[in-house]
Order: C-alpha cells, then sequence, then structure tokens
C-alpha cells in the first residue's frame, strides 16, 4: 500500500513537471518575441518606449520591474485606470489579447530581457497559471 | 570639387530627411477648442467598438471585448444571446448594424473574430440575429474569413449599407500582409458586399472568377476601420490603418485593387522600407493618406445642419492622437484638416445620429454627443 501511494505521489510529481516544463529561457525568449511582434509593438512600439502619456514604456520601467505579477495579471485579464510609470501618469485601456499562459510567460521573459531589460526572474507557464483576477 | 560634393551630399541628406518628416498636406489645424464640448450619452464602456441608433433615444453598443449594449435613455443593458467570440489581439466583438428594415424584421448585423468548433486559430465573421428586447435569436454565420490563424492583427471591420439591398463589410489582412492581400483565393485583406440574407450578388465582380472568393467587391487593403456611405453620391468610403504613415481613406470601387502591400506610402514601424513604390498600374491611389499616421477608425459625414459650418464635411477619429479630425473636401481634394476635441481619448468610432448630430465611440470612456457651442 505504501509503496502504491509513493508511486502515486511520484507519479503526481511527475506530472507536475510534465505540465509545467520550463523551456529554457533562451528559447522563451525568442518565442516571446514573436508574440510580442504580434501583440504588443503596435502600442509600445519595437523600442519598447511606448508613447509619452498614452502608452507606458516597458524599457527602464519602474511600474513593470517592481510590480511583475501585477504586469502579467495585466496582460492575462487586461489593465484599465490610472497608473503611474516612471513618474508619468497613464490612464488608458489595455485589453487582455487571448493569449495562454506559456504565451504571457515567453513575452513577459522577452520583454525582461530586452532594450536594456535584465531580469533574473524567469517567468514560467506554471507562475501566470498561478495569477488570479 | 570636394566641398562641392559635400555640399550636395548635405543638401541630398536634407532633402531626404525632410521628406520623410513632412507631413501630408493639408497641415492639421488646431481652431479654438471653446466651440465644441460633448455631453456622454453612456460611459463605463472600454472599447465602444460599434454602434447604431435603433431611435434618437435608442442604441446598440458593441463592447470589443465581447459585450453587446442596448442603451435606452443613457442606460446600458447587456444583449444576451451572442455566439461564442474569439478573443485574440485585436479581435473581439466589432461592427454592429441594423438592417435597413430593422422596424419591420428586427434584423441585426454584427462583425465579429469567431473560432468555430473544433478550430485553432480564428477569422472575422459576419452574423445576423434577431433582437426582442435584450435578448437576441435565430444568430445566423453568414460569411467567415479563411484560412484561420492565431495571428493578433488587423480583422478590420465596419459594416455599411448601400441602398440598393447590399451589405458590405471589411475584413483586414490578418497579419499575412505578404499573402492574403493580393489573393483572391483567400480571405482577408478585402471588402466584401453580400445581399442582405447573406447570399452572393450576381454580379459581383469575382464571381466569374475560377477559385476567387465569390463574395470579393475589392481587395489589396490592409485593416478596414472605418466605414459609411457618402450622403450625397452613395459611395462607400472607407478609412483604413496603413504600416506607419500609410493610413488612408478609399473610395470603393467594385473589383478594384487598392494595392496593399504592393504600394504604400507608409514604412514598417521599426522605419524599415516596405516598398518603394507609391503607384502601380492597375492599382488604386487612396483618395488621401495620413503622413503621420493618426491611427484613423470611424467615419461619418456630418449631412445634417446642425453644425453650421460643418456640413458636408468628413469626420474620422484619431485613436493615436486622441481627437476627432474634420476634413473639408472640394473639388475631390482633401483642402482643410482640423483637430476637434482635441485630447478627447481614443476616437474608436464615428456616427451621425438620426438628431443630425456627431456621436463618438471613445475609449475608456463610452459614447459621447458632440456639442456645437
Amino acid at each position: 500500500m505504501k509503496v502504491l501511494l509513493g508511486l502515486m505521489g511520484l507519479l503526481i510529481l511527475f506530472e507536475g513537471t510534465w505540465l509545467f516544463q520550463n523551456k529554457p529561457l533562451e528559447q522563451s525568449i525568442a518565442d516571446g518575441e514573436e508574440i510580442y511582434q504580434d501583440f504588443c509593438l503596435q502600442c509600445h512600439l519595437d523600442t519598447g518606449k511606448g508613447v509619452s502619456g498614452v502608452f507606458p514604456p516597458l524599457v527602464e520601467s519602474d511600474y513593470l520591474m517592481n510590480n511583475i505579477d501585477l504586469s502579467i495579471r495585466g496582460v492575462k485579464y487586461g489593465l484599465s485606470g490610472p497608473i503611474v510609470v516612471n513618474g508619468e501618469e497613464y490612464d488608458g485601456v489595455m485589453q487582455n489579447q487571448g493569449l495562454d499562459n506559456e504565451e504571457i510567460a515567453d513575452v513577459m521573459n522577452y520583454i525582461l530581457n530586452s532594450w536594456g531589460n535584465k531580469s533574473t526572474d524567469l517567468i514560467t507557464e506554471e507562475r501566470v497559471s498561478n495569477i488570479t483576477e | 570639387m570636394k566641398k562641392k560634393f559635400s555640399a550636395l551630399l548635405y543638401l541630398g541628406i536634407f532633402y531626404l530627411t525632410s521628406c520623410i518628416s513632412q507631413e501630408n498636406p493639408p497641415e492639421i489645424k488646431t481652431p479654438d477648442q471653446s466651440n465644441y464640448s460633448t455631453e456622454t450619452i453612456v460611459d463605463g464602456i472600454d472599447v465602444p467598438w460599434g454602434m447604431d441608433f435603433i431611435s434618437e433615444n435608442e442604441l446598440l453598443v458593441t463592447e470589443k471585448k465581447g459585450i453587446l449594449y442596448r442603451v435606452v435613455n443613457g442606460k446600458k443593458t447587456e444583449v444576451l444571446g451572442l455566439p461564442e467570440i474569439y478573443k485574440r489581439g485585436q479581435g473581439g466583438l466589432l461592427d454592429v448594424a441594423l438592417h435597413p428594415d430593422f422596424k419591420n424584421n428586427t434584423v441585426i448585423y454584427f462583425t465579429a473574430s469567431a473560432q468555430l468548433e473544433g478550430d485553432t486559430g480564428g477569422n472575422t465573421a459576419l452574423y445576423c440575429a434577431k433582437l426582442n428586447d435584450n435578448q437576441l435569436s435565430e444568430v445566423k454565420l453568414l460569411y467567415k474569413g479563411t484560412p484561420n490563424t492565431k495571428k493578433g492583427q488587423h480583422w478590420g471591420s465596419r459594416i455599411v449599407f448601400d441602398d440598393q439591398g447590399h451589405l458590405f463589410f471589411g475584413i483586414g489582412d490578418r497579419g499575412n500582409r505578404d499573402v492574403n492581400p493580393q489573393d483572391l483565393e483567400r480571405d482577408g485583406g478585402k471588402i466584401y458586399r453580400l445581399n442582405l440574407d447573406g447570399s452572393i450578388p450576381e454580379d459581383n465582380p469575382f464571381t466569374n472568377k475560377e477559385g476567387a472568393k465569390q463574395a470579393v467587391y475589392s481587395y489589396g487593403h490592409r485593416n478596414p476601420q472605418g466605414m459609411t456611405v457618402h450622403p450625397k453620391t452613395g459611395e462607400i468610403w472607407e478609412n483604413e490603418h496603413g504600416p506607419k504613415g500609410g493610413d488612408e481613406i478609399n473610395i470603393i470601387l467594385k473589383g478594384k485593387n487598392y494595392g496593399w502591400p504592393v504600394i504604400t506610402y507608409g514604412v514598417n514601424y521599426s522605419g524599415t522600407s516596405i516598398t518603394d513604390k507609391r503607384a502601380m498600374p492597375g492599382m488604386e491611389q487612396p483618395f488621401y493618406y495620413w503622413v503621420p499616421s493618426i491611427a484613423p477608425s470611424g467615419m461619418a459625414f456630418s449631412s445634417s445642419g446642425v453644425y453650421r459650418k460643418w456640413k458636408g464635411d468628413l469626420f474620422v477619429g484619431s485613436l493615436k492622437f486622441k481627437y476627432l479630425e474634420r476634413l473639408v473636401i472640394k473639388r475631390k481634394k482633401i483642402v482643410k484638416r482640423e483637430k476637434i476635441l482635441n485630447e478627447i481619448g481614443r476616437v474608436r468610432n464615428v456616427k451621425e445620429g438620426p438628431d443630425g448630430y456627431l456621436y463618438l465611440g471613445v475609449e475608456g470612456k463610452g459614447i459621447l454627443k458632440v456639442v456645437y457651442k
């Protein structure tokens, strides 16, 4: 019986890692770049600088770097109403783009590691899946 | 000699850069803003994509994320019974329009991003349904673009009618610009014409062309975001998002090719070139193009006399610069451009209401009525 339970435990562990198998950061960044170009670039621009007062910057953005989970939530569920980024107020609407958790992890990894941004935080699909509205 | 050469080089560079940064005339003016203001008709709508009027005090409004509202005297109620909306990127619930004989048949049309059962990805679809109170019934899919894609861009879409029993709507290039807009066998990058029951008119331009999508009326479009019927000529006017510096106004003619991406006045968002061609034989020139891009959305002529000086002028929303643009047309040319309601917000839609006033869909706000003092 104990053996069986142990085996089941192992299986659950295995399933967990299988379900949320993390791809290497470089692969995630590369996939994220494609997502960025499709879904984000139009407003935040290919430089990540956005448009002052209209679309907040993603490059050297205090809001992003200090609120990574909140930013993931914004991508996952949408974000509207006033926020302050680098001392400037933004009061726009970003709708949820319909990305799945893996796509959100990828695009976050791309944003957090582009245009001079650097993050030691690897965003995993699991982390995205745990963020609720 | 060397001096002369470098002088010429500088001159050349000067001309080049001045060309690139130059605004396509006429230059936009910002007149005294105190002559106009707005009244809020309904608030609390993030992206009011489409609207149509049932009566002076009653209208339908779409919210892009997938809600249809019926607004009566400023109070909004959700209409139930929409089909599943595929929310992806710029897609969602798009335009809504009443059947020309809505009073008798209560039929409405709407466009939306659709992913049918068992599909991956999606494309733009046109539906009709009966509207009774706040409930849709007999929802029917009239047209759906193919093939599907998981791309998030360029779904269109607007719906208008001519007075000969046709419905026109647009689908954007769906993020596949090098294939879709110029290929008549694929949807995307097209304006379509259907009969009001969804069937294909026999005199559509490509009904005799084998393999072509028979609903296509014109092609070579990027992303149609505004459509309206000229109140005098009955022509279908359209605006579309180009790449950077390539937004256009087009008058839609049967079977014509509007050139995207073979010809364009725009460049890639990154600034790199798409093509050096601005014109080609067999391809239509835009009626007007915006440099810089204003990200036009919505479109209406002011045909009523309620605004003393605006009769016959064209109004277009600017998503990018957050104002309503007034375009004055003389002898088939834009002769004047003005910012009306500067900084009002991202203007997603513009319509002339049954009372003759202009109504705007403004992002983060809702529907506003333009009042001219």
